[in-house]
C-alpha cells in the first residue's frame, strides 16, 4: 500500500494529518501539534515525529530534541493506566519516598517503566498540586491523598 | 418586569452594548446601571441580581459553596455538588437554596469543604452521608451541623465559622479574596466583585504612563521569585522601541510545593486575565500569552472559559471599551520541564524550541518573544494589580514593609497541622504563620526547620522563626521567598536528605546547556547520595562547597545559579548533621534509611504478627511458634512494622 | 565609530562599541580560554569557561557573550576565575574517556591544551557516573565518538548556519544531554552529506576525520594550502602531508573562498591521490578494450576525429559541452578552443538551465 493509501485509511493519520493542516504556517506550532499527536497515537512513534517535520518543515532533528527534552512526551508505549507517584517536597517530607519504594516493590518496575503485562506505567512527579493531601499519588485522572505503604497494595488491586 | 436572566443581559433594548459597539461604561454599569438611562425597573433588577450574586448578610437566598479545586475535587466534592441539588430539589428548596462550585479555599487538608453563605457556616470534610443532613439540619432547620465544623487541634474548640477559624483569623486575603467565594467560571460572578473596575479605571482615566507610575508607586515586586519591581519593568518594556510587544504570564508554577498559582488560576482566573489587560494597556502590546503548566488541566480549562467569557463581553478583541485599545490572550499548555518557568526558556518553548535558556542580557523586555519586546510576569503579581487600580497604590503600599509591600501567598506544607494556601501581609513572622496559622507541629513533634522557597531557597531553623518574612531578610539568611514554598520540617526530617532531595529536583531538571549546571549538580547529588548512604568521606563537604560556589557563581540561568542554596544553607546551620553521617554514619534524624535498621525484639514481641500482615514488601516470616523476624535485605525501611506494633517490640538502630 | 576605553588585567585598552569583553581580550593577546565559542556562529555562552572576573557585576560573566562597557574593570586571571575555570575542567574531564594516548584530536584538542595547562587530571570526581554511548562507525568519513563530546554546541550550529542543513541537534536533556542526528541514529542514516563542516569545528575528539585516524599526529603533519581540484568553486584548505603521503584534509580558517566549509569531494574525496583505481594514462579503446596509450598518441586521435567529422560534416556539427564546475580559466579556454580551432559557436554548458 502506498503512503497515499494510508493516509485515506487509518484514522490516525487522518486526524494527524488534520491537525497538521490547522497548524500549517502557524509560529511555536511543533509543541501544540506534538501534544495533539500524542492525544492520537497514545505516545509519540518515529514515524509520527518525521511526518511532523515534514508537515511543519521543521528538521527531524528538531523534532525529535524536543520531543525528548519535555517529560510530557513518551517515545515509547505506556501501560493501560499510568500511574504518577508525587515527590513533590510536600509529598517527600511526609514519606513519598516510601510510597514510592513500595509501589516500585510491588510493580517491579522504575521510573519511566512499563509493566510486563502492560497494566501500569509508573512515573515520578514534582507536586500534582495536592500537598495539603500529602503523600500523594494518582492514577489516570484520580488523585489518592493521605497515603502510606500499607495503602498501596489495595488500591493498585482495584485496576486491570 | 424580569427581563434579565443573569448579569450579563441587557436591562432593556436601551442598551447598546456589544463587543462590535462597545460601550465606554459597561464595566461599571454592571454594578451601578444602568447608567445610559435612567430607570428604576432596570436598576432593580440589577440590584436584585446582585445581591443574588453576592449573598450578602441579609440576602434573602442561601447559596451553598463547594470547593472544586484540585484538593478538593480529588476528594469527590463534584458528586457532592450532585447530590446536594439532589437534596435540595426534594427538601423543595430549589427558590431560595442554590449550590455553587468554587475554586480553593486554600485549606485543602480540611477537605472537601462546604460553605454556607450568607452565614458563613464552615464545614470540613463533608462525605456524601452528610448532605441529607446539612440540608435537613442547617438549610432547613437554621442549625449548624456540629460534627462537620472545624476544630482548632490545639484548643480544642470548633469555629462556627471560616472568619473564626484560626487558619484565616490571620490572613489577609487580597489576591485570595475571590477564592472560593466566587464561581471562576461565570465572569458576572467577578464582575459582582467589582472585577474589571480597575482595568477600566486604568484604561479610560489614566495615560500608559500615569499606570506605571501608579504601580511603581504601589511597590508591588514580582512574586515569580526574584521580587524584581513591577513597574519598572513595565516601564522598561514600554521604553524598548518596537512597532508588536507581547505580554506573558508565566503560570509555569514549578517549585515542587507550592500550588497559589494553581489556585489563582482556578479560583480567580479573570483576575489574572485583568492583570494582563492593565499591564498590555500600559506597556503598548496587544497580544498576551498564558504558559500553564500541563499538568494543571483544571486551571487550563477554566481560563479558557475566562477568556471566552471576556471576549463574549467585549472585553478582549478590538476597540475594548471604546478605547481604540486592542488586545488578546492565548493560553499555552507547557509540556513538563521546570526550566521553563525561567523567563528566556519559556520563551523558547512558546516559540516550540526546547526549553532552554538563554544568556540575558538581552532581556525580554528589549527581545522577547519572536524578538519582540515582552513583558513576563508571574500569575500572582498579575492577580495583585487590579486592587492597585480599584482600591489605589496607596492603600495597597499600606500593607507589608518598607521595601516589600502587598501580601504574599504562601503554600504552608509538610509537617505542620494545617497545611494549605495563607495569603498574609509581607514582613509577619515565620513564628507567625508556622504556629498561628498553621497550627504547630504535627503530631506534638518539634519544630526543626523551615525550608522556603523550593529549590532555590534554604533552610532555615528555630533561631530566625522571628524573621520578619519579606524579600530582603530571607536573602540574607540565605533563604529567599521564592515562590512562597514554606516547608515545615520536624525532628524526623533529615537536613541532608532535604538537601539530596533539592539537587535531586534541580539535577533532573537541569537542562543540559551549560557545564557547571549540567555536571557540577550531578557531581554534587552523588557526594550527597553517598553522605546519605554512609559512605561519606572527611573532604566531601570541603568538596561540595567548593563545587557549590562554581555551579552559583558560573551557571547560566538562574536554575544553576541558585541550585546549590539548599545545600548551602543546611551546611550553614546543620553541619553537624552532615557530620554525624560522614563521621559516626548516623542519621540523627532516624530518617535515611541506608542509616537503619529494624529488628524484632523477642522479649517484647507478643507474637500478634500485626507487623508481619502490615509489612508491605512482605518481608517478615514468623507465627505463633517461630519468632518474628526482619529480612534485613527486603526491607524497604518504611517503619510501618514499628508504627503498628503495639508491644513497641520493633527496634529502630 | 564610538570608541570604549576599558581596563583588562590592569591594561587600558580601547576597542570599538559593540565588541564582546572576549573580543576586546583577544585583540589585545589576552588569552581566554573558551570551548563552545566560535567567530562564525551563533554566541550560546554555555561551557562557561571564558568567564571573568568583572567589577560590579555578582557573578562571573562569559567573556564571549558579555558586552564590554565604557569603563569596565576586568580580571582575566584572578584566583577565583582560574579556580572556576579549573573546575569545569575537572567537571567536563570527569566524564570523559581520556583516550588520549590514542585520539586522533590528540595535539589540537581545546580540551586536552586547557586541562594541560590548567593542569586537571583525572582523578577530581573520580568515581562518578560517565556516559558509555555507542560510537558511530557508520559511514566512510566521520568518526563520531559521542563520549568525548563536551556538548559545546557548535557541530549543531555549523550544520544549521553554514551548511543550512539541521541534520543534527541536542536531544534529552540535563546529564543525559546529547548532541547528533535524529533518534541519536548514525550519521549514515540521517540527512547528512558529509560536508565535514561539522568536524571543522569540534574542539575535542567527538568528530573526527576517519581516513585520517591512526594516520598522522598534528605535530608529525605538515600543512601544505592548496586549491581543491575537483571543481571550480575553487575552495582551498589544507593537505596534512606526513612522509610525503598526504593523509587527509583540515580547513583552512584563511582560505578566501570558501573559509572553513567544504563539500564531502573537497573534504573527504583526496584519498583519490593515492588510491591504486585512478586513471594515470589516458586509455584509448581497441577491439571493445580500454588499451593504455600515452598522452601524444591520445590527443593525436581526438584531434584526427575532430578534423574528419569537420572536413566531412562542417564546423557546425561540432558541439562543445562544458562544466560549470571547472574553473573559469577552463571554460575559457575551451570555447576560445571551439570558435577559434573548430570554427563552431556550439558551445553550452550544465548549468544553463
Ligand atoms: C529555574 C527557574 C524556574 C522558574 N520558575 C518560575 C515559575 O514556575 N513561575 C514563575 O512565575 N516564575 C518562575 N521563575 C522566575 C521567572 O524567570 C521570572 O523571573 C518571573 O516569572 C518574573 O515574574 P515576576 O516579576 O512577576 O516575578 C523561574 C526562574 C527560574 C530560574
Ligand atoms: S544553569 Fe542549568 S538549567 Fe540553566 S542553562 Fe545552565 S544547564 Fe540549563
Ligand atoms: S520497615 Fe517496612 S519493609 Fe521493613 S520490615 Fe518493617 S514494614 Fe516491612
Ligand atoms: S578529545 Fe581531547 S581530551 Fe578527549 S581523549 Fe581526545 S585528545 Fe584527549
Ligand atoms: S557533515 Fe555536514 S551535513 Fe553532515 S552533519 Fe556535519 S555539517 Fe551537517
Ligand atoms: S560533537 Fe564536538 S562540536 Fe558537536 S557538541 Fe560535541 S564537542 Fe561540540
Ligand atoms: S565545493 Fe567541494 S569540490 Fe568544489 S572546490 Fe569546494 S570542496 Fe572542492
Ligand atoms: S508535593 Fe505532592 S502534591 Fe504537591
Ligand atoms: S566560550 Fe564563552 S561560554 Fe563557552
Amino acid at each position: 500500500m502506498c503512503e497515499l493509501c494510508q493516509d485515506l485509511i487509518d484514522p490516525k493519520e487522518t486526524k494527524l494529518a488534520e491537525v497538521l493542516a490547522g497548524y500549517a504556517g502557524r509560529k511555536g506550532a511543533l509543541i501544540p501539534v506534538l501534544q495533539k499527536a500524542q492525544e492520537i497515537y497514545g505516545y509519540l512513534p518515529a514515524d509520527v515525529l518525521r511526518r511532523i517535520g515534514r508537515g511543519l518543515k521543521i528538521p527531524v532533528a528538531r523534532v525529535y530534541g524536543v520531543a525528548t527534552f519535555y517529560a510530557q512526551f513518551r517515545l515509547t508505549p505506556m501501560g493501560q493506566n499510568v500511574l504518577r507517584v508525587c515527590l513533590g517536597t510536600a509529598c517527600h517530607v511526609r514519606g513519598g519516598a516510601k510510597v514510592l519504594e513500595t509501589i516500585e516493590q510491588e510493580l517491579g518496575v522504575k521510573d519511566g517503566g512499563t509493566t510486563e503485562d502492560q497494566r501500569f506505567t509508573l512515573e515520578i512527579v514534582a507536586c500534582i498540586g495536592a500537598c495539603g493531601l500529602a503523600p500523594t499519588m494518582m492514577i489516570n485522572d484520580q488523585v489518592y491523598g493521605r497515603l502510606a505503604p500499607d495503602k498501596v497494595a489495595g488500591i493498585l488491586a482495584q485496576y486491570e | 418586569m424580569k427581563t434579565m436572566k443573569t448579569l450579563l443581559d441587557p436591562c432593556c433594548g436601551r442598551c447598546t452594548h456589544t463587543p462590535e459597539t462597545p460601550c465606554r461604561d459597561y464595566v461599571r454599569c454592571q454594578t451601578e446601571g444602568p447608567l445610559c438611562h435612567d430607570d428604576p425597573a432596570c436598576r432593580m433588577e440589577r440590584e436584585r441580581l446582585l445581591r443574588e450574586l453576592k449573598t450578602e448578610v441579609g440576602s434573602q437566598k442561601q447559596a451553598v459553596l463547594f470547593c472544586t479545586g484540585t484538593g478538593c475535587a480529588s476528594s469527590g466534592s463534584n458528586k457532592l455538588i450532585e447530590i446536594m441539588d439532589a437534596e435540595i430539589k426534594k427538601a423543595g428548596l430549589d427558590v431560595s437554596v442554590s449550590t455553587r462550585p468554587t475554586g480553593c479555599h486554600g485549606f485543602c487538608e480540611q477537605g472537601p469543604i462546604v460553605i454556607i453563605e450568607p452565614a458563613k457556616t464552615f464545614y470540613t470534610r463533608v462525605k456524601a452521608e452528610d448532605i441529607p443532613e446539612i440540608v435537613a439540619k442547617d438549610l432547613v432547620g437554621g442549625e449548624r451541623v456540629e460534627h462537620l465544623l472545624y476544630v482548632d487541634p490545639t484548643t480544642g474548640q470548633a469555629a462556627t465559622t471560616y472568619a473564626n477559624a484560626p487558619f484565616y483569623a490571620k490572613q489577609h486575603r487580597i489576591v485570595l479574596h475571590n477564592c472560593g467565594h466566587i464561581n471562576p467560571e461565570r465572569i458576572e460572578d467577578y464582575f459582582a466583585q467589582d472585577g474589571y473596575r480597575g482595568f477600566a479605571h486604568a484604561l479610560q482615566d489614566m495615560k500608559p504612563d500615569e499606570v506605571i507610575e501608579e504601580v511603581k508607586r504601589s511597590g508591588l515586586r514580582g512574586r515569580g521569585g526574584a521580587g524584581f519591581p513591577t513597574g519598572l519593568k513595565w516601564g522598561l518594556c514600554r521604553q524598548s522601541a518596537g512597532d508588536k510587544k507581547y505580554i506573558i504570564c508565566n503560570a509555569d508554577e514549578g517549585d515542587p510545593g507550592a500550588f497559589m498559582d494553581r489556585s489563582v488560576l482556578e479560583g480567580d482566573p479573570h483576575s489574572v486575565l485583568e492583570g494582563m489587560m492593565i499591564a498590555a494597556y500600559a506597556i503598548g502590546a496587544d497580544e498576551g500569552y498564558i504558559y500553564c503548566r500541563a499538568e494543571y488541566p483544571l486551571a487550563i480549562k477554566r481560563l479558557e472559559i475566562a477568556i471566552k467569557q471576556a471576549e463574549e463581553v467585549g472585553l478582549l478583541g478590538d476597540n475594548i471599551l471604546a478605547s481604540g485599545f486592542n488586545f488578546r490572550i492565548y493560553i499555552k499548555a507547557g509540556a513538563g520541564a521546570f526550566v521553563c518557568g525561567e523567563e528566556t526558556a519559556l520563551i523558547a518553548s512558546i516559540e516550540g524550541k526546547r526549553g532552554m535558556p538563554k544568556v540575558r542580557p538581552p532581556f525580554p523586555a528589549q527581545q522577547g518573544l519572536w524578538g519582540k519586546p515582552t513583558n513576563n510576569n508571574n500569575v500572582e503579581t498579575y492577580s495583585n494589580v487590579p486592587h492597585i487600580f480599584r482600591h489605589g497604590a496607596d492603600w495597597y503600599a499600606g500593607f507589608g514593609t518598607e521595601k516589600s509591600k502587598g501580601t504574599k501567598i504562601f503554600a504552608l506544607t509538610g509537617k505542620v497541622n494545617n497545611t494549605g494556601l495563607v495569603e498574609v501581609p509581607m514582613g509577619m513572622s515565620l513564628r507567625e504563620i508556622i504556629f498561628d496559622i498553621g497550627g504547630g507541629i504535627l503530631g506534638g513533634k518539634k519544630f526543626k526547620a523551615v525550608q522556603i522557597g523550593g529549590p532555590s531557597g534554604g533552610c532555615l531553623p528555630e533561631s530566625l522563626l522571628d524573621l520578619p518574612v519579606d524579600y530582603d531578610t530571607l536573602v540574607q539568611a540565605g533563604a529567599m521567598v521564592g515562590s512562597g514554598g514554606l516547608v515545615v520540617l520536624d525532628e524526623t526530617t533529615c537536613m541532608v536528605d532535604i538537601a539530596r532531595y533539592f539537587l535531586n529536583f534541580t539535577q533532573k531538571e537541569s537542562c543540559g546547556k551549560c557545564t557547571p549546571c549540567r555536571e557540577g549538580t550531578k557531581r554534587m547529588l552523588e557526594i550527597l547520595v553517598r553522605i546519605t548512604n554512609g559512605e561519606g568521606k572527611e573532604e566531601d563537604i570541603e568538596t561540595l562547597e567548593k563545587l557549590a560556589g562554581v555551579v552559583k557563581s558560573t551557571s547560566l540561568c538562574g536554575l544553576g545559579q541558585t541550585a546549590p542554596n539548599p545545600v548551602l544553607a543546611t551546611l550553614k546551620y546543620f553541619r553537624h548533621e552532615y557530620e554525624a553521617h560522614i563521621r559516626d554514619k548516623q542519621c540523627p534524624a532516624h530518617a535515611c534509611s541506608a542509616l537503619l535498621t529494624y529488628t524484632i525484639d523477642e522479649e517484647k514481641c507478643k507474637k500478634c504478627g500485626l507487623c508481619a500482615k502490615n509489612c508491605p514488601v512482605k518481608c517478615i516470616t514468623g507465627d505463633k511458634n517461630t519468632p518474628y523476624r526482619i529480612d534485613a535485605s527486603a526491607c524497604i525501611k518504611c517503619g510501618t512494622c514499628m508504627e503498628k506494633c503495639k508491644f513497641g517490640a520493633v527496634v529502630r538502630a | 565609530m564610538e570608541w570604549l576605553t576599558l581596563t583588562i588585567d590592569g591594561r587600558t585598552v580601547s576597542v570599538p562599541k559593540g565588541t564582546t569583553v572576549l573580543q576586546a581580550c583577544r585583540m589585545n593577546n589576552i588569552p581566554i580560554p573558551t570551548l563552545c565559542h566560535d567567530p562564525e556562529l551563533t554566541a550560546t555562552g554555555s561551557c562557561r569557561l571564558c568567564i571573568v572576573d568583572i567589577e560590579g557585576m555578582r557573578n562571573l560573566p562569559p567573556s564571549c557573550v558579555t558586552q564590554a562597557t565604557q569603563g569596565m574593570v576586568v580580571r582575566t586571571q584572578t584566583e577565583k576565575v582560574r579556580d572556576a575555570r579549573k573546575t569545569i575542567l575537572e567537571l567536563l574531564v570527569a566524564n570523559h574517556p581520556l583516550d588520549c594516548m590514542t585520539c586522533q584530536k590528540m595535539g589540537s584538542c581545546d580540551l586536552a591544551k586547557y586541562a594541560y595547562e590548567y593542569q586537571v587530571t583525572g582523578e577530581a570526581f573520580a568515581g562518578g557516573e560517565r556516559r558509555h554511548l555507542p560510537i558511530d562507525d557508520s559511514n566512510p568519513f566521520i568518526l563520531r565518538d559521542p563520549n568525548k563530546c563536551i556538548l559545546c554546541g557548535k557541530c549543531i550550529r555549523a550544520c544549521e548556519e553554514v551548511q543550512g542543513r539541521g541534520v543534527l541537534d541536542f536531544s534529552h536533556r540535563g546529564f543525559n544531554t546529547q548532541v547528533g542526528p535524529a533518534f541519536d541514529l548514525p550519521y549514515a542514516e540521517s540527512e547528512c552529506v558529509f560536508c565535514g563542516s561539522c568536524v571543522s569545528v569540534c574542539p575535542v575528539g567527538a568528530l573526527t576525520e576517519k581516513q585520517m585516524a591512526g594516520q598522522g599526529r598534528p605535530w608529525e603533519v605538515k600543512k601544505v594550502q592548496t586549491t581543491c581540484p575537483f571543481c571550480g568553486t575553487g575552495c582551498n584548505f589544507d593537505l596534512n602531508v606526513k612522509d610525503g603521503k598526504v593523509i587527509g584534509v583540515t580547513s583552512n580558517p584563511e582560505a578566501p573562498v570558501n573559509g572553513r566549509a567544504l563539500c564531502v569531494k573537497g573534504r573527504f574525496g583526496m584519498d583519490m591521490i593515492h588510491s591504486p583505481n585512478r586513471l594515470t594514462t589516458p586509455l584509448i579503446k581497441k577491439d571493445g578494450e580500454f588499451v593504455e596509450a600515452s598522452w601524444d598518441e591520445a590527443l593525436s586521435l581526438v584531434a584526427e576525429k575532430l578534423g574528419e567529422i569537420k572536413a566531412q560534416y562542417g564546423a557546425d556539427s561540432i558541439a562543445a559541452l562544458s562544466s560549470a564546475r571547472c574553473t573559469n580559466e577552463e571554460n575559457y579556454l575551451m570555447q576560445k578552443f571551439m570558435r577559434a580551432v573548430i570554427g563552431s559557436n556550439n558551445v553550452d554548458h550544465c548549468a544553463r538551465t
